[in-house]
């Protein structure tokens, strides 16, 4: 039952024990169309956790999500990434032995059926959108380098276009800016900025001056469960986020 | 294990291609009719190799079970051959069943009679086969060493099985062909067997190219995605349960026909055919050839084999420590295999050490420049 039809995704008392370890307990959070929504928390808090329940990864122990109306729970994960759900992982992965062309086929292909991949010559509308990706994440110069060879950066933007040639309604990012460096970093939340609207887009991070540059909504996740909602400010103004998280800068 | 992905050179392949051809071409004329046979035999076995490569080397699914699928496939050739020669036995069924006192033909060998059904049977039965068996394992997310076990208990399943059915398939015995009919003519006889060898060297060419054609594109970029990093395929929107079933029963209806032609030049088809060591060494010619090569396949699977049946006839009772050491060496030294290892920085390398060739100029260099010119402006 689905209490919140305005909102795209919704996680209603979802709760993730491993052997006895209650690594989601009873965590609510639901997103609305369009927005940019940012998540933080301390080592441990269910962030990881959060994006596995939601991708299929992990089935939760009790509780439910809803997406677009539809419960996502019992569903494998390429049948919730074709509804419309779309994931980078923290650690780029991108397939290091295709070419950053391939990569991107891969992304933009559909339908995403054997038969039609092994008969069919790719669109040429997937063609285009593939050369679109390739000037968003600057990368044309290195259309037929092996993925594996390109710089860490470039292997996040290439995670990113990815994301983004599988139109997905909903994007998941899990720490874009990791290893990134400060420019990369300024670029990398400007261009999710940019997609937020449009697109409605979950990032994990850390990085605080990252997060505060999104000047997006945040939530604060502590030890399974929602702490905190609000903008960065109110965020950081909350005892109770800086307590476990944020720390007191007089200490 | 880390896999690189090894796209030879066009220009490498064809020459390749060139001296293999020629060498199948001139070999009817250079070769005496044993040998000739011998190399008949070792074409055949390519065409499972070629199997192997397609899951283990372009999809990571080693599997040790490919002999069921070519025994399933040498059964098919030798029940059509047994059936259609058995006029001149008791009952008009094939001799063997007298032995235990079999008088009616076991149901399942009926259809063997028509030489359609056979030829579509030695391919698409063990396809089948390995389409069930690979959906079940590959549903419940069986992977890596467990997929490996697994294919190697169902590889004993299936020998015990055949060993233990003298009333329906003649058990340990297996099934001869050489003193079978085809065409008028004894299947042994020296004409029979030359077809078979033209055959056996077409089918390799046309499997190879069959197999360049599932691997070309984005079927086959889905392949690598999922030997090097399946749940992320799996997040892209993409079941690997459905590719991997597809490629593993690819793999086995390649392995069906390589067991068919490997059969009736042989002679006889029977559950050795599923011994455990003979899948391995399946999985060593691949590894010697060079994996994700799928010419390197065929390269290791003919020459290997020859080079076992030029060794134990000097040497017996060698081969074992010499395959053994062979299959070490590659693991450690070269393991990309041999075509890999010529693709690849390997004969620049041993050029190099042998003092042979200067070391090319590359990176490193460029920055040490860099910091020089740095201190300069310092």
């Amino acid at each position: 039952m689905n209490k919140n039809t305005n909102s795209l995704l919704s996680l209603e008392n979802i709760s993730v024990s491993f052997e006895g370890f209650l690594a989601l307990n009873d965590l609510n959070l639901s997103l609305k169309k369009g927005e940019l929504r940012a998540v933080i928390g301390p080592n441990g808090a269910g962030k990881t956790t959060f994006l596995d329940v939601i991708t299929g990864k992990v089935k939760p122990t009790k509780g439910d999500v809803f997406f677009k109306g539809k419960s996502l729970i019992g569903r494998k994960e390429h049948k919730i990434a074709r509804l419309g759900v779309g994931r980078k992982f923290q650690s780029p992965r991108v397939f290091e032995n295709l070419t950053v062309k391939e990569n991107l086929e891969i992304s933009v292909s559909t339908p995403k059926s054997p038969l039609n991949l092994i008969n069919k010559k790719i669109k040429n509308d997937q063609l285009d959108e593939i050369e679109h990706l390739m000037k968003v994440i600057n990368l044309s110069k290195k259309i037929n380098s092996k993925a594996g060879a390109l710089s860490h950066g470039q292997k996040q933007w290439l995670e990113i276009a990815m994301l983004l040639g599988q139109k997905p309604d909903l994007m998941l990012v899990d720490e874009p800016v990791a290893g990134l460096t400060d420019e990369e970093t300024d670029l990398t939340a400007d261009l999710l900025k940019s997609l937020s609207g449009d697109n409605t887009v979950v990032v994990i991070d850390h990085d605080m001056e990252f997060i505060r540059r999104l000047d997006s909504n945040v939530s604060v996740l502590n030890q399974g469960t929602v702490l905190c909602e609000g903008t960065m400010d109110t965020i950081q103004n909350d005892k109770k986020v800086i307590d476990v998280y944020l720390g007191r800068p007089e200490e | 294990m880390e896999f690189k992905n090894l796209k030879l050179s066009k220009k490498t392949t064809f020459v390749i291609w060139v001296i293999i051809i020629a060498f199948i071409i001139a070999a009817p004329s250079i070769l005496p009719v044993f040998r000739l046979n011998l190399l008949g035999r070792y074409l055949s076995l390519a065409i499972v190799a070629l199997g192997v490569d397609l899951i283990w080397g372009f999809t990571g699914l080693l599997s040790l079970g490919q002999g069921i699928f070519f025994a399933l496939g040498g059964y098919c050739a030798a029940m059509y051959l047994q059936i259609t020669s058995s006029s001149e036995f008791p009952n008009n069924i094939p001799e063997f069943f007298g032995l235990y006192g079999v008088d009616n033909l076991p149901f399942f060998w009926e259809p063997f009679r028509s030489p359609i059904f056979s030829l579509f049977a030695i391919w698409v039965i063990p396809a089948l086969v390995a389409g069930i068996l690979g959906f079940l394992v590959f549903r419940n997310r069986i992977k890596g060493v467990y997929f490996s076990i697994l294919t190697q208990a169902a590889l004993l399943v299936f020998f015990n099985f055949f060993n233990g059915q003298q009333k329906l398939i003649n058990g340990t015995n297996g099934l001869k062909t050489d003193v079978t009919q085809l065409f008028g003519q004894m299947v042994g006889s020296e004409s029979i067997q030359r077809m078979f060898f033209w055959i056996t060297a077409l089918l390799v060419i046309a499997a190879w190219f069959f197999s360049k054609w599932v691997v070309k594109g984005r079927f086959g970029n889905i392949l690598i995605g999922i030997r090097d990093d399946e749940p992320r395929v799996r997040f892209t929107g993409y079941n690997p349960v459905l590719f991997k079933t597809i490629i593993f029963s690819i793999a086995g209806g390649l392995a069906g026909i390589s067991g068919a032609l490997y059969t009736v030049q042989s002679g006889i088809v029977s559950p050795q055919f599923m011994t455990v060591p003979f899948s391995i060494e399946m999985v060593i010619w691949v590894a010697v050839g060079g994996r994700g090569t799928l010419l390197g396949a065929i390269l290791g699977a003919v020459l290997i084999n020859y080079a076992k049946s030029l060794v134990s006839e000097a040497l017996p009772a060698s081969w074992m420590f010499i395959q053994g050491g062979l299959f070490i060496l590659v693991v450690t030294a070269l393991p990309e295999g041999v075509l890999g290892w010529l693709q690849g920085e390997g004969p620049r390398n041993l050029l190099q050490k042998l003092g042979l060739k200067r070391k090319i100029e590359t990176y490193p260099s460029l920055e040490i420049k860099n910091e020089t010119e740095g201190l300069k402006n310092e």
